[in-house]
C-alpha cells in the first residue's frame, strides 16, 4: 500500500497524464495507487516496431518516488515483448534509470519517454546475451537483480 | 606513496635475525615512518616481548577503539582546516573525497583549489550558509506539493525540493542504502554532494546517530592501512602497514583486542602459513569438488581412450564409451578386440594396451587421490578446531572441578587453560599448512616443512590425548608437568614451522626459488 507520500505525489501524476500525455504514450488503466498500465510506441519509422504498441506495467512501493517504481514490459495478445538488447523476453528491462540512476525528480511519464527512446535508437534486432537462461533461471524481482549497465558505464 | 620501491628493495636485504631493539614506535609507522626497517621483522607490538628474536612471521599493526578512530579523524580535519584555511565542513568532505590521503589533497588544492572543490561537490559560490526557504510560488518536483509557506532547501546547484521530500530522500540513503559521505542532490544527473552543514541542518534527529557511524565508518574503509575487526559485534579498527603486493610473500595475521586473530590480507580467520592467493584458491576448490571428487574416485573409471566418466551399473566387462565408442575391458581397461569373448572374466591384465590406459588413468586418479589426501587432513583439523570451542568451554568446567576435588587454587589450574589456547592455535595453523603443501613444489625445502608439520602434528596430538583424560587423572602432579610442557613444546613448534616458512615465503620471492611455486596444475 503505498504511503501517504507516494499516494500524494501519484494522484497528482495521475491526474497530469489524464489531462494529457505526450504523442505515443497512452494510459491504458490506472484503478488504484499502486499500479498502472501504459502502452507506448515509437514516433519515427524504425522498421523494428513499426506498427507495434507495447504495453508497460509500473508498480509503485510505498517509498516511491524516492524508489524507483517497477517497470517491466507485459505481453497481451496485440502486445508483444519489444526485440531490444536490454529487453529480455519475458519483458524485463535493464536500464540503469530504473535502478541505480533513478532520481526521485523522474516520473512515470519521464520513464516512458525514455523506454521511447530507447527503442527509437534501437538498430539490433536481438535480445541480450544469455537471455534464454535468464528468463529461465530468474526468479528475482527486477529490483533486485544487479544489473551491469555495462552500455552507460564510464 | 612514492616510497614503495625503495622500501621493498631494503627487504631483500635485509638479514632476518636482527636484535631486537624495541624501538617499535608504531605511530611512525603510519605512513612513511619505515623506509629502513622491513616490516614483517617489527615484533609484533601487540605482544609482550617474551620472545627474545623477531619472529618472522609477526608483523606489525596497532589496534584502535572507536574514540581512537574518531580522534585520527578529528586531527586531519583539524590539520587540513589550518593549513587550507577552509571551514571543518569543507575540510571533512574534501578529506572523504581523496580517501584521506591528506598530502595528496593538499597538494592538489595548493594546485588548483578551484578544481579540487568541484571534483569534491563543493562548488564555490557566494551563497551564505545552506538554510530551509520558504519561496513563493514553489511546486517541489518530487512531490508536486505546491500550498504556500513549503519549506524548500537547495544545495548551490540551485536544485530545490521540498525539505519534507529531502528528508525522505536521506532516510532512503542513510538507512535503506547505507550511504552518508557521498550522497548526492536529488536531481537527476547532479552530482553535487551534499556537504556536512546541509545535511546537519536536514538529517533527523532519529537519523543523526545513523548518520555519523556511517560516516565514521568511511574513515576505515577508504583508508587502505586500515581495517574493521570482522568479528561480531567488535568496534574496532586496525592499521596495518602491509602492502597488498607483498601478500605473496608476507601472511600479515593481526589479533583484535577483542581476541579475534585474523588475516589483515583478506579478513578470513588466521591462515598461516598459505598466503592469501593460495588460500582464496584452495577454498574455492574445495568449494568446488572435494565431495564429488570422493565420490568419483570411489565409483568410476575415466574411458581410456576420451577420458569421460564412467559409473558401470551393471553388466558384463565390454564397455563401449557413450562419447567416443571407444571398445575396452572394465577390469584391465585394454582395448576389448583384444578379449575375444570373454565377457566376464578378464585374464589379459598383462597386455600392453591394458597397462598404458591403467598408466593414464593412474595418473588423474593420483592428482585426485593427492588433493584428497590434504583437503582430509585439512577437513580434519578445521572440525578439530571447530570442537576446541567445546574443548575450551569443557576445560572451564574442568578447571573448576579440579580446584574443588583435588584442592588446588585457581592460579595452579591455568595450564589446562594454556593447554587449551595453544591446541586451538595449533590446529588453526596445522589446518592451513595442508592447504598450503598441497600448492608446494617439491623438493628440499618441502622436505623440511613437511618435517616441520609432522612434528607439530605429532605434539597436538599428544597434547589432545592427555588433555582428555579423565579429572581424576588430571590431578595428578607428574601429568600436570606433562601437559605443561607438552604445552610450550607445541607452541615452540608452532613457532619455529611459522617462522621458517615465513623465512622461505619472503626468501623464495626474493631468489625465485620456487619454495611454493604454485603447481599450476593444480588449480
Amino acid at each position: 500500500m503505498p504511503a501517504q507520500f507516494a499516494a500524494k505525489r501519484l494522484g497528482k501524476e495521475l491526474q497530469k497524464i489524464s489531462n494529457s500525455l505526450p504523442p505515443g504514450i497512452e494510459l491504458v488503466s490506472a484503478n488504484n495507487l499502486e499500479e498502472w498500465l501504459l502502452d507506448i510506441q515509437v514516433l519515427d519509422n524504425n522498421p523494428l516496431y513499426q506498427n507495434e504498441k507495447y504495453r508497460l506495467k509500473f508498480r509503485f512501493g510505498s517509498s516511491y518516488p524516492i524508489e524507483p517504481p517497477e517497470v517491466i514490459f507485459v505481453k497481451v495478445p496485440d502486445r508483444p515483448i519489444p526485440m531490444h538488447p536490454h529487453i529480455y523476453s519475458n519483458g524485463i528491462i535493464c536500464l540503469d534509470l530504473l535502478g541505480t540512476g533513478w532520481s526521485p525528480v523522474q516520473n512515470v511519464e519521464s520513464v516512458c519517454m525514455s523506454l521511447q527512446s530507447m527503442l527509437t535508437g534501437n538498430t539490433k534486432d536481438e535480445r541480450p546475451p544469455g537471455d534464454e537462461e535468464f528468463v529461465r533461471a530468474n526468479r528475482l524481482r527486477p529490483k533486485d537483480i544487479e544489473f551491469y549497465y555495462h552500455d552507460n558505464d564510464v | 606513496m612514492d616510497t614503495d620501491d625503495e622500501f621493498m628493495s631494503n627487504v631483500s636485504s635485509e638479514d632476518d635475525m636482527l636484535p631486537d631493539d624495541s624501538d617499535n614506535d608504531l605511530s611512525g609507522d603510519e605512513d612513511f615512518g619505515f623506509d629502513d626497517e622491513p616490516d614483517h621483522y617489527i615484533i609484533d607490538s601487540q605482544k609482550d616481548g617474551a620472545e627474545k628474536r623477531k619472529a618472522a612471521y609477526d608483523i606489525s599493526f596497532k589496534v584502535y577503539q572507536p574514540a581512537d578512530v574518531q580522534k585520527q579523524q578529528n586531527d586531519l580535519i583539524d590539520e587540513v582546516n589550518m593549513i587550507l584555511d577552509i571551514s571543518k565542513e569543507e575540510a571533512a568532505i574534501l578529506l572523504r573525497h581523496f580517501r584521506w590521503n591528506k598530502e595528496r589533497l593538499i597538494e592538489d588544492y595548493m594546485d588548483r583549489p578551484g578544481k579540487v572543490l568541484d571534483a569534491a561537490g563543493l562548488s564555490r559560490s557566494s551563497a551564505g550558509p545552506p538554510k530551509m526557504q520558504v519561496i513563493p510560488d514553489f511546486m517541489c518536483d518530487i512531490c508536486c506539493e505546491d500550498e504556500p509557506g513549503l519549506e524548500s532547501f537547495a544545495l548551490k546547484c540551485g536544485h530545490r525540493y521540498c525539505v519534507h521530500c529531502y528528508r525522505h530522500y536521506l532516510a532512503q540513503k542513510i538507512r535503506g542504502e547505507g550511504e552518508a559521505a557521498r550522497i548526492q542532490c536529488p536531481s537527476e544527473g547532479c552530482n553535487l554532494i551534499i556537504d556536512a552543514r546541509s545535511l546537519d541542518i536536514l538529517v533527523t534527529p532519529d537519523l543523526t546517530e545513523r548518520y555519523h557511524e556511517l560516516l565514521h565508518r568511511t574513515y576505515v574503509e577508504d583508508k587502505e592501512t586500515l581495517k574493521w575487526c570482522p568479528a561480531p559485534d567488535c568496534q574496532n579498527a586496525i592499521e596495518c602497514a602491509v602492502k597488498k603486493k607483498d601478500l605473496d610473500k608476507v601472511v600479515p595475521t593481526v589479533t583484535c583486542l577483542c581476541g579475534h586473530r585474523f588475516c589483515f590480507g583478506c579478513i578470513l580467520n588466521d591462515h598461516q602459513p598459505a598466503p592469501c592467493e593460495l588460500v582464496k584458491r584452495w577454498l574455492k576448490k574445495c568449494a568446488d569438488d572435494s565431495e564429488t571428487a570422493n565420490w568419483i574416485s570411489a565409483n568410476t573409471k575415466e574411458c581410456p581412450k576420451c577420458n569421460s566418466t564412467i559409473e558401470k551399473n551393471g553388466g558384463c566387462n565390454h564397455m563401449t564409451c557413450r562419447k567416443c565408442k571407444h571398445e575396452f575391458c572394465w577390469m584391465c581397461m585394454g582395448l576389448w578386440s583384444e578379449h575375444g569373448t570373454s565377457w566376464y572374466n578378464c585374464n589379459r591384465y598383462e597386455e600392453k594396451s591394458g597397462t598404458d590406459a591403467r598408466d593414464a588413468q593412474a595418473r588423474s586418479r593420483i592428482s585426485l587421490e593427492r588433493y584428497l589426501h590434504y583437503y582430509n587432513r585439512y577437513a580434519n583439523h578445521e572440525q578439530s578446531a571447530r570442537l576446541d570451542k567445546d574443548i575450551y568451554h569443557k576445560t572451564e568446567k574442568k578447571m573448576v572441578q579440579l580446584q574443588k576435588e583435588s584442592g588446588m587454587s585457581w592460579i595452579e589450574v591455568q595450564y589446562l587453560n594454556s593447554a587449551s589456547q595453544a591446541l586451538q592455535t595449533c590446529r588453526q595453523t596445522l589446518m592451513w599448512t595442508y592447504a598450503f603443501a598441497f600448492y608446494l613444489a617439491r623438493n628440499n625445502l618441502t622436505e623440511i616443512f613437511e618435517d616441520n608439520q609432522k612434528d607439530l602434528e605429532m605434539a597436538v596430538e599428544a597434547l589432545s590425548e592427555m588433555f582428555e583424560r579423565p579429572i581424576t587423572e588430571l590431578a595428578d602432579p607428574k601429568l600436570k608437568v606433562e601437559i605443561m610442557d607438552k604445552t610450550s613444546y607445541c607452541n615452540k613448534r608452532r613457532v619455529i614451522l611459522l617462522d621458517d616458512t615465513a623465512q622461505n615465503l619472503a626468501e623464495g620471492m626474493r631468489t625465485r626459488i620456487s619454495f611454493w611455486s604454485v603447481r599450476m596444475a593444480n588449480k
